[in-house]
């Protein structure tokens, strides 16, 4: 993919960190607003592909790295199965945490509240995890993909040196 | 022949498309619904969480989301192996 002209290059400068800040923010609030892990990392890898398609795909290869995506996100799902684990003490996937006093274990009140961080046991660490997991793998299928896509396209038209 | 066989097997189709259609319940009430009550009323004392849809995702239903994880995770590797060789 050949980079595109200097405005599209420029938007994205300006927006592509609020958009991974956004995405971040759906993953962190997973248990109070709408949202969660899974739409929170699809905010962020879209973010990538908003890089990849403005800055063409030899520049963005140096700045993300296939091999740390692909370490992420392995750590992502153990860290989902690892605290479905951490709860067998009762059963697989219990909460261990919630209504607890300690991490994440404030009471909440029923009904209509301001909504508090402190809440929800593994909830908040369950979408961090399947987050992680979820842009990683979303950014390693839009890279890989791009890689493929210029292969393809040198091999239709090889005179052709975009 | 085969026009007519096609023709009368699609208005049976379409009869009973139609029919069921007619009969179905109005929406929002459900026949059985004291698994929704249970979560609506103790989801947020139980577990501690104001989103009501994260906590049955994640905690009731976390064998769920596990399946999905997993899922994820196979179509990656599957689509890694499939442009190994191209990416390079």
């Amino acid at each position: 993919m050949k980079e595109m002209s200097k405005i599209v290059r420029n938007v994205t400068n300006l927006v592509y960190g609020f958009a991974i800040i956004f995405g971040f923010y759906i993953i962190v609030h997973g248990h109070l607003t709408p949202g969660g892990g899974f739409q929170g990392g699809a905010v962020v890898a879209s973010a990538f592909a908003l890089l990849l398609i403005s800055y063409g795909q030899l520049k963005v290869k140096q700045i993300l790295n296939i091999n740390i995506f692909s370490l992420l996100e392995s750590c992502g799902l153990t860290m989902f199965i690892t605290l479905a684990f951490l709860g067998l003490g009762v059963t697989f996937f219990y909460n261990f945490l919630a209504n607890s006093g300690s991490w994440f274990g404030n009471m909440v009140i029923p009904g209509i509240n301001p909504g508090d961080m402190n809440t929800a046991g593994v909830l908040p660490l369950m979408n961090i995890a399947v987050g992680l997991e979820v842009f990683s793998g979303l950014g390693i299928i839009v890279l890989i993909m791009s890689g493929g896509a210029e292969y393809t396209k040198k091999k239709e038209n090889p005179e052709d040196d975009r | 022949m085969k026009k007519i066989i096609f023709g009368i097997a699609f208005i049976v189709l379409f009869a009973f498309l139609v029919i069921s259609a007619i009969n179905m319940r109005p929406f929002g009430n459900p026949i059985f619904s004291e698994m929704d009550d249970y979560f609506i009323e103790n989801a947020q004392s139980e577990i501690g969480a104001n989103n009501v849809v994260t906590s049955i995702v994640f905690d009731y239903r976390g064998f769920d989301t596990l399946g999905e994880g997993t899922v994820l995770f196979t179509t990656i590797v599957g689509i890694v192996a499939l442009f190994r060789r191209l990416s390079k």
